[in-house]
């Protein structure tokens, strides 16, 4: 059994996500406290290499959303460093975090996932945006959801009803990023399910269900208390719930994602679950569905951080 | 879990609170706009947003002597409780930091307050049920708003020009909002290096506005953080220094000395100062002690005047450099006022651009700086965008200016591309 006597949770980074991130790794530092586990939290900053390289930490705990810590670069660097961490490669996180790349690799293993198409922005310049945009609303029909290809927590991500709404969700859309996810808007209920592996294969947590207020599950919605109503496990026929753990579960292993993801889902009014994305970095703070689901299983959090860890270290670089 | 065995289902809402907040909290939400100022504090950023002052040109070594000082020989007194309305030898040498423009005021007419905002606050909730109307330029300081909207006012926003607020315009406010049944309680005005706009109200203006408030019976509070900070000439004379009786008048410590004294004060007419006081004493008690001497000795005993020199050449040449870089690199569209004092530029963006909607370019592009949306009660604004240039040394400042410019040249595009951002014209 390794010794965890040095463990860094690397927190921050600089996208968009980074309150989010911080607000994650400080509740991962905490459970790990409670867990009888100091770790200390790091931010993705020019001084993070000479620490790292000073004091080698037995593992690394990342939970930097967004790029940067979803993109796999931090893993990179983590990889070239010789650093134990807990979570997915470089190179799955590459695939994972490129949504429409996740979607095409989850679709080929047979998951229903939303119609969509995939567009930078310099072909609505270079083609005529008006009559894009009206290629993309008769081939895609209304309503449709508009996000960007990488990117997380609903930032720069809408719905739109109406053709005349859709040039402005993409200017929310390329706020964020230069390549826009346009995809058919199916309705039903929201569900996301955690995948863990602590050694013994990937197993699905039970799904979580979001039922946000009027305004969608927007950035408000997620990280307001009482803003969403989540219901745990989420109120699906027992079919259907083993539909979502079995894509969950699907995605994970197409992806080659190791430790833990989380899979966001819909489900429609006909009981057919559809992949949506996946996340190598999911969210770990009060309001964030991965924990949530964690202690619903009998998972204690503070105690499968510490598994996590532990598997890092054995497993090493 | 899998198959048919699922177990109940359990309603998890986080927050079990969620039904029993007071109405001004239904509005206290997550939001993208901080979430992305959490990223603007970062040292990869230039950070045209945040206000605050260059502390570091402070002579810190004198400053700690100075407090240790303090301690060791009132150290009995820094350390206890005071009285609400604050320590009566701060409140003199207030009066003759006042004096720098024009106002003759007695100590007892000061109440000391935890920074402006403090007094912001304490007057808010002595005047204004909910519903109740407050006069504000438009656009209108950022953390008087906030103030407003915690105690359910409704602002109703008077436009200013390159002279400040325009005379007619409060004219025709006051007689706008009477004519809907509706009274203004006071109007709130930063009449020096306005923030966010940057601008000064005109002398000429000044006799006017009073004129105006005082025969509509309208209280004036007179928000005056950046007197001293005026970069030609003399300080302006205050509004207080013509009409005691109907201005109150809010000073602070955080631009002349520092932010972090949390030290500020009002200089009110006595029956307000009363209430004030009252009002003070069940939101805090009273003021830090130990906060209000330290900057007793400190005017006392440093040459804080010569201090102030400091802060404001050190501000002219950061001005100099954000009026240059702009003038240089923005796009034809842009537009800015021009401060002769204080902290800040109100940049005006091509039609069609929204600085919020253009805020997470900014800060991918790492430059940071506030939207105009947060200067306007009901979040219009998006075409404006403030710039800070307090913080960042000069070549920041350019560098600064030089990522903004790509992030709105790039708006541009996308603005032809996709047609106005919503929420502007």
């Amino acid at each position: 059994m390794y010794e965890l006597d040095r463990v860094v949770v690397l927190a921050g980074g600089l996208s968009a996500e980074r309150e989010v991130s911080l607000r994650s790794g400080h509740r991962v530092q905490d459970a790990l406290a409670e867990a009888g586990i100091d770790a200390v939290v790091a931010d993705a900053d020019s001084e993070l290499l000479a620490r790292l390289r000073a004091d080698p930490p037995s593992a690394v705990f990342p939970v930097i959303h967004g790029a940067s810590g979803e993109d796999g670069a931090i893993r990179e660097v983590l990889g070239l460093l010789g650093t134990p961490y807990v979570g997915s490669v470089a190179s799955a996180c590459q695939m994972a975090f490129d949504k429409p790349t996740a979607k095409a690799l989850v679709a080929a293993a047979g998951v229903s996932t939303p119609p969509s198409v995939t567009l930078p922005r310099e072909t609505f310049h270079d083609l005529g945006a008006a009559a894009v945009i009206d290629l993309i609303v008769a081939r895609l029909g209304l309503p449709l959801y508009v996000k960007p290809s990488r990117g997380g927590s609903a930032l720069g991500a809408g719905p739109v009803h109406e053709a005349a709404e859709l040039p402005a969700a993409l200017l929310s859309c390329f706020a964020y990023g230069d390549i826009a996810l346009i995809e058919r808007f199916i309705s039903g209920t929201e569900v996301t399910v955690g995948v863990i592996d602590l050694g013994a294969g990937p197993q699905a947590l039970p799904a979580v269900e979001i039922v946000p207020g009027d305004g969608g599950y927007d950035y408000a919605a997620r990280y307001t208390a009482g803003k969403t109503e989540f219901y745990v496990p989420a109120r699906l026929p027992g079919e259907v719930a083993a539909q979502v753990a079995r894509i969950a579960i699907a995605a994970h292993s197409v992806l080659r994602l190791r430790d833990l993801s989380r899979t966001d889902l819909i489900v429609d009014e006909a009981g057919v679950a559809h992949f949506l994305e996946v996340n190598v970095s999911p969210g770990m703070t009060e309001t964030s569905t991965l924990p949530m689901a964690l202690e619903a299983s009998g998972h204690a959090f503070g105690p499968t951080c510490v598994d996590l860890l532990k598997l890092a270290a054995t497993r090493g670089a | 879990m899998t198959g048919d065995q699922q177990p109940a289902s359990q309603r998890q809402r986080i927050d079990p609170y969620v039904g029993q907040y007071a109405q001004r909290a239904v509005g206290m939400v997550a939001s993208e706009i901080r979430a992305l100022f959490a990223v603007a504090a970062r040292p990869e950023i230039v950070s045209l947003a945040g206000g605050s002052p260059y502390v570091s040109a402070l002579p810190l070594d004198a400053v700690g002597e100075m407090i240790g000082q303090l301690i060791a020989a009132h150290g009995e007194v820094a350390l206890q409780y005071c009285t609400a309305q604050g320590d009566a030898g701060l409140r003199e040498r207030i009066c003759d930091v006042m004096a720098l423009e024009e106002i003759r005021a007695h100590p007892d007419e000061i109440v000391v307050t935890v920074g402006s905002q403090q007094a912001l606050d304490l007057l808010t909730r002595i005047f204004i049920d909910p519903g109740d109307v407050i006069l504000a330029e438009a656009p209108s300081y950022v953390g008087a708003l906030g103030a407003f909207a915690a105690y359910q006012a409704s602002v109703v926003h008077v436009a200013m020009d390159d002279d400040g607020l325009i005379p007619e315009a409060l004219e025709e406010a006051i007689v706008r909002t009477a004519a809907a049944g509706r009274r203004a309680k006071f109007l709130y005005t930063v009449p020096n290096f306005h923030n966010p706009a940057g601008v000064t109200l005109a002398a000429a203006r000044r006799h006017r506005i009073l004129g105006i408030c005082q025969r509509a019976g309208l209280l004036v509070v007179e928000d005056n953080p950046y007197g001293l900070l005026g970069f030609d000439g003399d300080p302006m004379r205050a509004l207080r220094a013509d009409d005691s009786e109907g201005v109150v008048y809010l000073g602070t410590f955080s631009k002349t000395f520092a932010a972090g004294v949390r030290v500020g004060w009002a200089a009110a007419p006595a029956p307000i100062r009363d209430k004030l006081i009252l009002a003070a004493e069940s939101a805090v008690l009273c003021h830090s002690s130990f906060a209000q001497l330290t900057v007793r000795e400190y005017l006392a005993t440093q040459p804080w005047q010569e201090q102030v020199k400091t802060f404001r050449e050190l501000y002219r040449e950061r001005r100099d450099a954000t009026l240059s870089a702009l003038e240089t690199m923005m796009p034809p569209g842009c537009h800015w006022t021009r401060p002769a004092g204080g902290f800040y530029v109100w940049l005006g963006l091509p039609d069609g651009v929204n600085a919020k909607a253009m805020l997470p370019r900014a800060i991918s592009s790492r430059v940071a700086y506030v939207p105009g949306t947060g200067f306007y009660a009901d979040g219009s604004g998006g075409q404006y965008a403030r710039l800070c240039y307090s913080l960042p040394d000069p070549d920041r400042i350019r560098e600064g200016i030089r990522r903004l410019t790509s992030v709105i040249e790039t708006e541009i595009e996308l603005r032809d591309d996709f047609g106005p951002a919503p929420g502007v014209r």
